[in-house]
C-alpha cells in the first residue's frame, strides 16, 4: 500500500513537472511573432528567353532575329527593399555585383529581415548617382571589378559583351556596357518586382527569391535593337538609355517561399 | 649564468638588428609633422574636404610614396611624377605630350597638380569628378602607365614594406584599390600654392612688389582674362572653346565625349594659370610654346566654330605693350615655395 502512494506521488509528481514544462513552452499559434529577423536569399538566374544563359558555347537569337553568343553578362543589384505588410526592410550598404562568370556572386543573404510578410522586392539595376561621386569605394564597387569607367567617372550598370554574325563590326563583336548616373543620362533603374506568392519571414525557415534575368529583355522592349546597327554602346547618351530602358524589364521573380 | 647571458645576446642581438633593418626601411626618414588643408585667407570652400578620408601623416606619406613609386606602370618606368614634376609645379616640363610605357604619346598635355583639393572635376575634358577617382586613369590608360588596377594592387600589396605603411595609415594590413586611392588623395589634396609674388602683393606682404608693368598686366588680366581664369584659384572651372582650331588627325573632341552632347565640342576645363611660367608648353594639346604666344592667341589666332566661347570668339582687342605686360603679370604666378616645399618631394632612396 505504502508502495502504491508512493509510485503515485512520484507520477503525480513527473505529470506535474512535465505540465509546468509545457506551460512554459506552449506552441505559438502566431506564425509571425511580434519581434526577431530571419533570412531571405535573393538567387539570381541569368537566362536568354526561357534558356538558361551559358557563356561562349550558346548561340541564341534576339527579338530581331539575330543570332547570338554571349561572352560576358555582369550588372549591379543595389538599394534592395523587401515591401512588407508592417513595413519596408532596407538592406544597409547595399551593393552586389552579379556576374555571371562567377557562381558564388549569383546569390546574396538579406540576414536580418523583420518577422513579416512580404509582397515585392524593390531594386535598383546599376549604382545610385551617389556613389558614382562619392570618391573611391571597395567591396562590390572596388573599380578591380572592371565595372567602372575610369575615364568618365561611373560605374557600369550592365555589362553585355559577345558575338553575333549579324554584328556591325569587323570583328562581329558586340560590346554593351551601359553606365551615365547623372540627369538624362542616367542608366540606372529603379524596379519593384512582385511575388508569385507572398513570403512570410519568420522563425520557420529562410525564405528564397528566384529571379530570373533575361539577356534578350535589354534588346527586345520597349526598343528592339538590332545587331547590325548598335553593335557597341560604350557612352552615355541615347543608345545607353535605351538599353536601360530595356532592362528596367528583364528581372521577373519566378519563385518566392521556403 | 654567463652562458646565459650569452645566448640571451645571440638571440637578442639579431632581433635587435633585424628590427632596426625594418625600422630603416618602413618609417619614413623624415620626422612627423602635422599634415592639414590649410584654406588660404579668401579663399573659396574647397571642393575635396577630407570628409571621408581622415587626413593624417602617416596617409600622407603613404600617398606620396605612392605617387612617386613606379610600379604603377607596366613595365616600372614611369611613376606619376614623372609626368608631373615638382620644378613644373607637377606638369610635365617641356613636353607638349607626355610619352608613358614604351614611350606611347598621349594625347594632351600633362597639367599643373597645384590646388587639386579645389578642383570639382579633372582631366582636361572633367570626366571624372573626385579626386579619389583620378589616379586610376592614368594608370589603366594603355598610352599612360598600362597597368590593370587588379595588377597595381597585387603589387603592392606584395610588399612588406607598403603593408607597414597601410597599417600605419589605416589599422590593419589590408591594402585595396580604395585605400591606395584614399593615400594618394591625401598627398594631392594639400599640395597648395599660395605663396606666389602676386599673393604677397595680395596680401600686402614684402616681396609682394609690382612694377608698373606687372600692375598695368593685372589691371589688364583682369579686365580681359579674369572672367574665365577667375581669382584666386585662377580658373573658373567651367568647359570653354578658347577658339583653338580644331586638329586635323586625331580631332579631341574635349568635353563633349563625356557629356555625348554636341554643343561640348572642342570645350575643356579652364585651366589655372597659377605657376603658368614654369608649365609650359599651354593648351590642352601643348601646342603653344610660350607665354607670348599664349596671350597672342587670343589676340589674333582665335579660330571660331560654333562652340567658341563668345569671350573670345571676336579675339581679344590687346596692343603689343599690353600683351607684354600682361606676360610679365602671368610670370608673378609663380610661387617657389610651393615648388621648393619638401613636403612634396620624392622621399629620400
Amino acid at each position: 500500500m505504502k508502495k502504491t502512494i508512493q509510485t503515485l506521488f512520484a507520477a503525480l509528481m513527473v505529470s506535474a513537472i512535465m505540465t509546468s514544462c509545457e506551460k512554459k513552452d506552449p506552441p505559438s499559434p502566431d506564425p509571425v511573432p511580434e519581434d526577431g529577423t530571419g533570412k531571405v536569399k535573393l538567387e539570381f538566374a541569368n537566362k536568354v528567353g526561357s534558356s538558361n544563359l551559358s557563356l561562349n558555347d550558346q548561340s541564341y537569337v534576339n527579338e530581331h532575329g539575330d543570332t547570338f553568343k554571349v561572352s560576358i553578362f555582369d550588372y549591379y543589384i543595389t538599394n534592395v527593399k523587401l515591401n512588407g505588410a508592417k513595413g519596408t526592410y532596407t538592406e544597409s550598404e547595399s551593393y552586389h555585383l552579379i556576374k555571371q562568370e562567377d557562381a558564388t556572386s549569383l546569390s546574396f543573404d538579406l540576414s536580418d529581415v523583420p518577422y513579416d510578410t512580404y509582397t515585392s522586392v524593390t531594386l535598383m539595376i546599376g549604382v545610385d548617382s551617389l556613389r558614382n561621386v562619392s570618391g573611391a569605394q571597395s567591396g562590390a564597387l572596388d573599380p578591380a571589378h572592371g565595372m567602372f569607367w575610369t575615364w568618365s567617372t561611373g560605374y557600369i550598370m550592365v555589362k553585355m559583351e559577345g558575338t553575333s554574325p549579324q554584328s556591325g563590326a569587323s570583328n562581329k563583336g558586340l560590346i554593351y556596357h551601359a553606365a551615365g548616373f547623372a540627369g538624362a543620362n542616367a542608366t540606372q533603374r529603379t524596379v519593384t518586382l512582385t511575388f508569385p506568392t507572398a513570403i512570410t519571414v519568420s522563425k520557420s525557415g529562410d525564405n528564397h527569391v528566384h529571379i530570373d534575368a533575361d539577356v534578350n529583355a535589354m534588346f527586345k522592349s520597349p526598343n528592339v535593337i538590332d545587331f547590325a546597327s548598335h553593335y557597341t554602346i560604350n557612352s552615355v547618351g541615347t543608345n545607353a538609355k535605351m538599353l536601360a530602358d530595356n532592362y528596367a524589364n528583364m528581372l521577373t521573380v519566378s519563385y518566392a517561399g521556403l | 649564468m654567463k652562458k646565459a647571458i650569452i645566448s640571451g645576446i645571440c638571440i637578442l642581438l639579431p632581433l635587435v638588428i633585424w628590427t632596426a633593418g625594418c625600422k630603416k626601411e618602413t618609417i619614413d626618414p623624415r620626422t612627423w609633422e602635422p599634415v592639414a588643408l590649410n584654406v588660404p585667407k579668401g579663399w573659396p570652400e574647397p571642393a575635396y574636404t577630407f570628409a571621408n578620408n581622415k587626413l593624417t601623416w602617416e596617409g600622407f606619406t603613404l600617398g606620396r610614396k605612392l605617387f612617386y613609386d613606379v610600379r604603377f606602370s607596366r613595365d616600372s618606368t614611369v611613376s606619376c611624377g614623372s609626368c608631373h614634376q615638382q620644378f613644373a609645379s607637377f606638369a610635365h616640363a617641356g613636353h607638349d605630350l607626355s610619352h608613358g610605357v614604351d614611350d606611347r604619346l598621349g594625347t594632351r598635355n600633362s597639367p599643373s597638380l597645384a590646388n587639386m583639393a579645389w578642383h570639382s572635376s579633372f582631366f582636361w575634358d572633367g570626366g571624372v569628378n573626385n579626386l579619389e577617382n583620378q589616379p586610376i586613369n592614368p594608370i589603366q590608360n594603355p598610352l599612360e602607365m598600362d597597368l590593370p588596377i587588379t595588377e597595381a594592387v597585387n603589387r603592392i600589396a606584395a610588399d612588406a614594406v607598403y603593408k607597414a605603411h597601410f597599417k600605419r595609415a589605416f589599422g590593419d594590413e589590408t591594402i585595396n584599390s580604395q585605400r591606395i586611392f584614399k593615400a594618394m588623395a591625401q598627398f594631392m589634396g594639400i599640395m597648395v600654392s599660395a605663396d606666389s609674388r602676386y599673393d604677397k602683393h595680395e596680401r600686402n606682404e614684402t616681396g609682394g612688389t609690382f612694377d608698373t608693368h606687372e600692375e598695368r598686366g593685372l589691371t589688364l588680366f583682369r579686365q580681359h582674362c579674369a572672367a574665365c581664369h577667375k581669382e584666386p584659384l585662377f580658373s573658373d572651372f567651367s568647359f570653354r572653346n578658347n577658339g583653338l582650331a580644331p586638329a586635323i588627325v586625331m580631332t579631341d573632341s574635349g568635353r563633349a565625349r563625356i557629356t555625348g552632347d554636341m554643343a561640348d565640342m572642342y570645350k575643356f576645363k579652364v585651366p589655372s594659370l597659377r605657376n603658368i611660367a614654369i608649365t609650359q608648353p599651354y593648351m590642352h594639346d601643348g601646342r603653344v610654346r610660350t607665354l607670348e604666344d599664349a596671350v597672342e592667341h587670343y589676340r589674333t589666332g582665335v579660330y571660331a566654330t560654333v562652340t567658341t566661347d563668345p569671350l573670345v570668339k571676336d579675339g581679344i582687342n590687346l596692343t603689343d605693350d599690353d600683351k607684354k605686360d600682361i606676360v610679365a603679370f602671368l610670370k608673378t604666378l609663380t610661387d617657389s615655395t610651393f615648388i621648393n616645399n619638401p613636403l612634396f618631394a620624392e622621399p629620400g632612396q
